[in-house]
């Protein structure tokens, strides 16, 4: 059920998503999106331009996190503006669990015409790895 | 090398036309692990009040990477590409990319700053039916890091 405009106050919190990337999921991240940027499957390669470890494309990670919104909001048709800053990586260890994701979304503004922004807080590991991410949502 | 702030407000030639099909949309959802039906059900979608599968939020990366290179290999430009990182991403949906959408990228130079020696290029790639209706605005800041 969609939240109507009058249910939601500056505040309000969504519920908490939490995911798991692994390896297999940045190849097929890569494949989907045509991203095929080495460092987000080679481990040579990550380390020789002095990353840690193979990392998740910032694009993957931002489109995880928008998931708590989407299902909170019920249509994701209704999010009509969504950015973020890439803080930090996300290394995804060369293992079956990978790397874990937390989404924590609290509505920050109501604004105009039933629209709101809600702010998200994105970690891995306890790592901030985006800044400023925001979505507006037209609601109802 | 820093950027030419005489850049900001060139645009390029638009794109090729690109057809959204329900498939690849289904593909980047599943990419996504996004479980919602109004990405892969036509009727779903038509529940909602779409005319077809939409597409998610940040899908449009996919047409926005493509326009975007345009800038980046602009000799002009001169962007440093083994350096570079994503540093920003905005979308601003006019309304949901949809199946059947025949789309033109339009892409323009925004903003450029060096700012302690790194060079930030911001692109906006502006989407469009082929008929002149904005669909998404997407804006890409690329950080090309310094080498001091």
């Amino acid at each position: 059920m969609s939240p109507r405009p009058t249910d939601v106050e500056v505040g309000t919190e969504l519920p908490e998503q939490t995911s798991r990337v692994t390896r297999a999921d940045l190849v097929r991240y890569a494949g989907a999106s045509g991203d095929l940027n080495v460092i987000h499957w080679n481990e040579r390669v990550a380390r020789e331009v002095g990353l840690p470890g193979v990392i998740a494309h910032g694009m993957l990670t931002a489109g995880l996190a928008v998931r708590a919104v989407t299902a909170w909001a019920g249509d994701p048709g209704a999010v009509v503006d969504y950015s973020v800053r890439f803080s930090r990586p996300v290394v995804v260890p060369d293992d079956d669990l990978g790397a874990e994701l937390t989404v924590r979304g609290r509505v920050a503004a109501l604004l105009e015409d039933g629209r709101v922004r809600v702010d998200l807080t994105v970690t891995s590991g306890g790592d901030k790895v985006l800044s400023l991410a925001r979505a507006v949502v037209a609601l109802g | 090398m820093a950027l030419d702030a005489g850049l900001v407000g060139r645009s390029y030639p638009p794109s090729a036309v690109y057809e959204v099909g329900r498939e690849k949309i289904a593909e980047f959802a599943a990419a996504l692990a996004d479980p919602d039906p109004v990405y892969v059900d036509p009727a779903a979608a038509r529940a909602a009040g779409h005319p077809d599968v939409i597409a998610p939020p940040t899908f449009a990366i996919v047409l926005s990477l493509g326009a975007g290179n345009v800038v980046v290999e602009d000799p002009e430009v001169g962007l440093d590409y083994s350096r570079v990182v994503h540093g920003e991403q905005r979308f601003t949906h006019h309304r949901p990319i949809r199946a059947g959408d025949r789309l033109v990228a339009t892409a323009t130079i925004d903003a450029v700053k060096t700012v302690a020696g790194n060079d930030m290029l911001t692109t906006r790639v502006d989407l469009a039916t082929e008929d002149g209706e904005p669909v998404c605005t997407t804006r890409s800041m690329l950080v090309a890091r310094g080498t001091a």
